[in-house]
């Protein structure tokens, strides 16, 4: 039998606008990340890969809200549990790094206290145990000479150290599952480097696990073991990283691959996607990649095809490439 | 020699620093451009590269004049932009164009597609009459790839990529032999970036103009560029062709940039050059070579002395101290002090 995941997401439907006019922006999302795995959202925008990462955390605020579906984090339904009890997860459970640092952190707030917060919430510290231990965070994310720097403000740090700082709080109470929503995407080439590394290393000695969202697949390639690719708020296809990049099964997915320039090549010319992602609520019946895709059948138009095995651990939704029996 | 179309000697940019005047003291100011020379032929992409910070959008805008230098010139086809007058300034102007990194700020949101093209076949006199200029504009939307229909909408109802070709409409209307790009694709989504790259390609191949193409994307540049510029803190550490700085750059901070970029294959090679710490404010450049504080190679002499760029092979060189010549390097003696 297969241990249980440690989250589960089944179904997820979350939409924005009136109840009466919804805009799907997730739509049927469903994925798994085991205890310690690390797994790859993929997607450009409106693919709702930021939705359903704040989803799990259940920060979608209004007018959006989440319509249907099941997170379950260790068999437990979060979308079951009062409100109230969320903060508890979040934080203790799942903690969260989002894109942009500055606009994260509270700027009239110390980098100390900051981090000091989340081990107030969720962890019975006296003062000084509390100081240490935020101390110890910020020198395990490479914050040179941490005890000298718990009275500085966020805007004395670089955009590289903010994001560590970020991390530091994300760690602070041994979560089980790290969200990171675009980690380095605000940052340049090198700093960015140096935050992935420091990710890997986390994840070796922490052994939580990590949701990575990104639109990189650079990014993606080297950090997870699964991935997930969305497409306007549908996961379209799934599996091994290995599968996805060199297998891809799933005309988007071939797609997008073969239109990112790479390093190690300069062909003349690159394969390009026509058209543009659609926006949400644009998406009628039939397959949400339709008007852009070169391979398109009759039935696309029809109906959106099945995510459906077509290896092991390794699933597409397309009516011609993956066969989808329906 | 023949004379490149553009040619840039030895320019340079400070900005005061801010609260300068109330602090009363005359030093500091945040040295943006440092001594950047550096030359673009007709029809030739040259790329510069580097992080946030490394001057190289303040470098493309001295270029075109859109702030003036604090030394050095620039000099357009032969003739030195300082020395020109009001008219020819003008003529200037028409031959070198921008496009923009925000295809959402550049563009006025109150002006229909039409008036936004238009402007520049406006400006320079070169279509006169609204039957002219409405065909004009509709030929060179059909050229990026826009249908003719677009002209009577604002830029709000297209998307990101849509406004990016209306921007390099704006940019090639009035005929320009040189455009400045400045992160072009950054801002796009990547299923998108690529029908920009080739768009920005097609219009090179049929009108023969030159880019001189700022981006911090290693991968888009060694797709599109003929040359690269690799700065630093405003200054150049590397320059040379596509091919020689991608296989064999001969700066460290060019072999750790390189390194750094995530390889979209998950069983690439990882040989990572992970730099230590930040870029220094450029209010606050080290002594001698300033990528001394975060570079595995430094030693004593960097600090003292300021490397200048040494030909590594032809038309390829590199500011440092330990950047040897190739040994099957052609370069005459002279070249390397």
């Amino acid at each position: 039998m297969m241990p249980e995941p440690l989250l589960a997401v089944r179904d997820l439907v979350v939409d924005f606008g009136k109840p009466g006019a919804p805009l799907r922006a997730v739509d049927g999302v469903g994925f798994e990340v085991e205890a310690g795995g690390a797994v790859g959202l993929v997607g450009e925008s409106g693919s709702g890969k930021s939705v359903t990462a704040l989803s799990i955390l259940r920060l979608i605020g209004a007018p959006g809200r989440i319509a249907g579906g099941e997170i379950r984090l260790q068999g437990e339904d979060l979308l079951a549990l009062p409100a109230a009890q969320m903060p508890e997860i979040r934080g203790r459970d799942i903690a969260m790094i989002f894109q942009e640092p500055m606009s994260s952190l509270n700027p009239l707030m110390t980098i100390g206290d900051q981090v000091g917060e989340a081990l107030l919430l969720h962890q019975d510290l006296d003062r000084a145990a509390r100081r240490a231990r935020v101390v110890e965070l910020l020198g395990l994310v490479g914050i040179p000479d941490p005890a000298s720097r718990l009275g500085a403000y966020p805007h004395q740090f670089s955009g590289g150290m903010r994001q560590r700082v970020m991390i530091a709080m994300a760690l602070a109470c041994h979560p089980k599952l790290l969200i990171a929503d675009e980690p380095t995407t605000a940052l340049d080439v090198t700093i960015q480097a140096q935050v992935l590394e420091l990710m890997k290393r986390i994840r070796d000695t922490t052994g939580a696990a990590i949701l990575l969202i990104s639109h990189d697949l650079g990014v993606i390639a080297e950090m997870c073991e699964r991935v997930v690719v969305l497409y306007a708020g549908r996961v379209v296809e799934d599996g091994e990283v290995r599968a996805i990049f060199h297998r891809a099964a799933h005309p988007y997915t071939r797609g997008l691959l073969q239109s990112i320039p790479r390093l190690d090549d300069d062909r003349h010319r690159l394969s390009q996607i026509p058209g543009s992602v659609p926006l949400p609520g644009r998406v009628k019946a039939g397959c949400p990649f339709l008007g852009r895709c070169g391979l398109r059948i009759a039935r696309c138009a029809e109906q959106m095809p099945p995510l459906v095995e077509i290896a092991d651990r390794h699933r597409a939704a397309c009516w011609v490439t993956a066969g989808a029996r329906g | 020699m023949r004379e490149p179309l553009i040619r840039v000697e030895n320019i340079g940019k400070t900005f005061d620093a801010p609260g300068r005047l109330l602090r009363g003291n005359s030093a500091g100011g945040v040295r943006a451009v440092d001594g950047v020379s550096l030359a673009v032929d007709r029809a030739e992409t040259v790329a510069v590269v580097g992080e946030s910070g490394c001057g190289k959008s303040t470098l493309g805008r001295l270029i075109l004049r859109l702030i003036e230098p604090s030394e050095g010139r620039v000099v357009f086809e032969g003739r030195d932009l300082a020395a020109l007058s009001a008219r020819e300034m003008r003529e200037v102007r028409r031959q070198a164009q921008m496009v923009f990194q925000d295809p959402f700020g550049s563009l006025s949101p109150r002006r229909t597609v039409a008036q936004i093209v238009a402007e520049p076949l406006e400006v320079f006199g070169i279509v006169r009459g609204r039957r002219a200029m409405r065909d004009r504009v509709a030929e060179i939307l059909t050229q990026v790839g826009l249908p003719a229909a677009a002209m009577d909408r604002f830029p709000r109802s297209f998307s990101g990529g849509q406004r990016q070709r209306i921007g390099i409409a704006r940019a090639i209307a009035a005929g320009p032999s040189f455009v400045v790009a400045d992160e072009p694709v950054s801002a796009l989504d990547v299923s998108v970036q690529a029908q920009i790259v080739n768009l920005l390609q097609d219009l090179q191949a049929a009108h023969g103009f030159s880019y001189l193409f700022i981006a911090h994307d290693l991968a888009v540049v060694r797709h599109i560029a003929d040359r690269v510029v690799v700065m630093y803190l405003g200054r150049v550490v590397e320059i040379g062709p596509k091919q020689q700085v991608y296989r064999a750059p001969h700066h460290p901070y060019t072999q750790a940039l390189l390194s750094a970029v995530p390889q979209p294959d998950p069983d690439a090679p990882r040989q990572r050059i992970v730099l230590a710490g930040d870029v220094p404010s450029p209010s606050r450049i080290p002594s001698g070579c300033s990528f001394r504080t975060r570079c595995p190679l430094a030693q004593e002499v960097c600090a003292r002395e300021r490397p200048p760029l040494r030909a590594v092979k032809p038309g390829h060189a590199a500011a440092c101290h330990f950047a040897e010549p190739s040994p099957l390097s052609a370069a005459p003696p002279s070249s390397s002090p």
